[in-house]
């Protein structure tokens, strides 16, 4: 049943001996995966990661993965969001400018527009609010997304596991399990070895 | 080592998936499928021909589309008076074409951030393409306004940029509002789709055999290969986009609703529009969903995953929020009868026998009769009667607008000043060509992206949670914890050394 293919990626011109990035196991079921996830993680493996086509319910405590901080920095851009929203209504509408000489291609001061309409106050904050809730959704959110690809080192153009075909599958219907070979617990045969133990249906060599 | 069933169970196979019974959860995914086929038939959609039908669709809304340029042309060119905008009715089509568009969207929204903070798991099989509707509904909205400033090279004044001559938008006004609202909200709406789609689009990079297609949905895929280390951040990131959107889709038809109950005019100026334009456009949009998805399900072969109980699903969501919109009908009367004010009386009584009681009357019919032939079980597994209720819809919300924005400015306080609204040609002509900016950005979508959320779709299948504990096995309960940290060196559950 499991077989260690070599060299398993399609035909790459190399030179030199190629570097070994990591062994890739296959399973067919979320039951395979999470009980193999759960075995690499007692092994002490530290750079090892499960690949699957949707997020499996679980994997977090069988992976042993960490939360996240990116509730904090949505928090952060949230504040700095209705900040802006609060700073450029009232800073235009209730000051007569602000002084920002440092601020890149302003050579004069941003003056402030205090014009009165309908005996309304200048510094209107219930008017204000919409523009403060608007700004801080916006800046949430792009501290939400940008958040996440900055944290998951995405965009990643080159990705040495994309270069088997085998592992294709992995964003449609199988799952993975990677050992990169930077791990210190990292040893080509024995790490193949206890993965084809966990029930791999095939083990493949990765090469950088 | 022990074994144990590495085969799932194959789903139990299922026609009628609309079931009441409260026992048993409905499948979500019909027919004797698996994570592969799931798989094949979404980027079949996208790697193969499109169908005949497909292309007439796309020629048809691509004309249309056409029209809609030459028309901005002539109107850049010659100036608003080629439309029937005038005093007192200085607000006509752009405006009414502006809120219905805009309305539509919310749908698409609600879908996507309300149901999934509700866990409402059905709506991972309509998501994708009602958020799509959402960004396509939102372009055709923010066209109008941008039109409709008169002088629309110059629109980038609505914006706060700092100018030499030291002036600012005026932040106290509504209209202002609406800028930094739907800017907000097209944004945010775009990047919950892109977010959303990422892994689908690593899906179609990975099979696509074209050259082309393979640098494409790779670059923007980003480079996702589905690490789970990558989904923990990607999961946190969309619920967290999700509550973000929830708050912003009320607000963005709620300040919509303040353009109008800001002022002072009878007939707009009232505390219930908020509430009552969210439920008008969350019922206008599923009509849209509806509309949308019934041909395109049949169209690309996906009923077993678009099934009946999702549309008879969305058909409920039409039923609750038409009755909403119908009580906000009665209370705008009653409030205008309590007031006992004036202007307001009139100008509610103009709109129940003035000179546009066609369009109120057609209101009515469309939006509070017509759609609740759904209460009929039958009717919502119909095509027909569920098509019939959601063209109702389409045209009833249109003409909601329609009564808000002309029978209010028509008569105004100086019965000196009264006039009646006479579109022109490119009015009509416009609000067509919106159509054909819309269906031909949506059909665009359907050919080359995923219609349907794959990845969020496998998770609601019954393999997705066939997990069974070995009994050979001890099984640590800590190992459930959140603060689980066996990779931590020294670690021992319960205290640190």
């Amino acid at each position: 049943m499991t077989q260690v293919l070599t060299p398993p990626t399609e035909d790459v011109a190399t030179e030199a001996p190629a570097k070994l990035h990591g062994i890739i196991a296959e399973f067919e079921t979320v039951n395979d995966i999470m009980r193999a996830a759960k075995k690499t993680r007692d092994e002490g493996f530290k750079h090892w990661d499960v690949h699957s086509p949707f997020p499996i319910h679980g994997i977090d405590s069988a992976m042993g993965i960490r939360a996240t901080i990116l509730p904090w920095i949505v928090l952060a851009c949230g504040l700095t969001g209705t900040m802006v929203g609060l700073g450029l209504a009232i800073g235009t509408m209730a000051t007569s400018g602000i002084d920002l000489p440092g601020l890149p291609g302003a050579a004069a001061p941003i003056r402030g527009y205090k014009f009165l309409i309908s005996g309304k106050p200048f510094n209107s904050l219930a008017a204000f609010i919409p523009i403060a809730f608007e700004t801080t959704i916006l800046l949430s959110a792009f501290g939400a997304v940008f958040g996440m690809l900055l944290l998951n080192r995405l965009p990643k153009l080159y990705n040495p596991l994309l270069k088997s075909k085998n592992f294709r599958r992995s964003t449609a219907d199988r799952f993975f399990i990677e050992v990169q070979a930077r791990d210190i617990r990292f040893d080509k045969d024995k790490t193949a070895e206890f993965l084809k133990g966990l029930g791999a249906t095939s083990i493949e060599l990765i090469e950088d | 080592m022990a074994t144990i069933s590495t085969q799932p169970e194959k789903p139990q196979v299922l026609f009628d998936n609309t079931t009441d019974d409260p026992t048993r959860r409905a499948p979500l995914v019909l027919g004797d499928n698996d994570f592969t086929s799931i798989t094949d038939k979404v980027t079949g959609i996208a790697a193969g021909k499109p169908p005949a039908k497909w292309w007439i669709a796309f020629l048809f809304a691509l004309s249309l589309l056409g029209m809609l340029g030459g028309l901005i042309g002539y109107l850049v060119t010659t100036g608003p008076g080629v439309w029937g905008n005038n005093q007192p009715v200085s607000w006509g089509f752009p405006i009414i074409n502006f809120v219905f568009w805009v309305g539509i969207g919310h749908a698409g929204t609600l879908i996507s951030a309300i149901l999934f903070l509700f866990r409402q798991n059905w709506r991972t099989a309509i998501n994708r393409f009602a958020e799509a509707m959402t960004i396509f509904a939102v372009m055709c909205a923010g066209l109008f306004p941008g039109i409709h400033v008169g002088r629309p090279w110059l629109a980038y004044w609505l914006q706060p940029i700092p100018n030499q001559m030291g002036m600012w938008p005026q932040f106290r006004s509504p209209l202002l509002w609406d800028v930094f609202a739907v800017g907000t909200y097209a944004t945010v709406s775009a990047l919950f789709w892109y977010v959303g789609m990422i892994p689908d689009l690593a899906t179609l990079r990975d099979r696509c055999k074209n050259k082309y297609g393979q640098f494409a949905y790779g670059l923007f895929s980003l480079g996702w290969t589905g690490s789970s280390r990558h989904w923990h951040r990607y999961e946190k990131a969309y619920l967290l986009l999700a509550a973000l959107a929830t708050p912003l889709v009320l607000s963005v038809h709620s300040v919509v609703s303040f353009d109008f109950a800001i002022s002072q005019l009878p007939g707009w100026h009232t505390t219930i529009f908020p509430p009552y334009f969210v439920a008008g456009a969350i019922y206008g949009g599923f009509a849209m969903v509806i509309t949308l998805a019934v041909p395109a399900r049949a169209m690309f072969g996906i009923k077993d995953i678009i099934t009946d109980r999702h549309i008879e699903n969305c058909c409920k969501v039409m039923l609750g929020t038409g009755m909403i919109v119908t009580y906000a009908y009665s209370i705008e009367f009653f409030v205008a009868w309590y007031s006992g004010h004036h202007y307001e009386q009139a100008a509610f009584l103009n709109r129940l026998m003035g000179p546009y009681a066609w369009a109120y009357w057609t209101m009515i019919f469309c939006n509070c009769v017509g759609p609740h032939v759904l209460w009929f079980k039958k009717a919502r597994r119909w095509t027909p009667t569920i098509m019939f209720a959601a063209m109702c819809v389409n045209v009833g919300m249109w003409f909601e607008r329609y009564v808000i924005v002309v029978t209010s400015l028509q008569r105004d306080f100086l019965p000196s000043s009264w006039a009646l609204f006479k579109p022109t040609w490119v009015d009509y002509g416009m609000l067509i060509g919106s159509f054909g900016l819309f269906f031909t950005f949506f059909l665009l979508f359907c050919k080359f992206l995923p219609v349907i959320a794959m990845a969020e779709v496998k998770t609601v299948m019954p393999q997705a949670h066939d997990i069974v504990h070995d009994p050979d096995e001890p099984y640590n309960p800590d190992e459930d914890q959140a603060d689980y940290r066996p990779d931590r060196p020294h670690y021992e559950w319960g205290k640190k050394r």
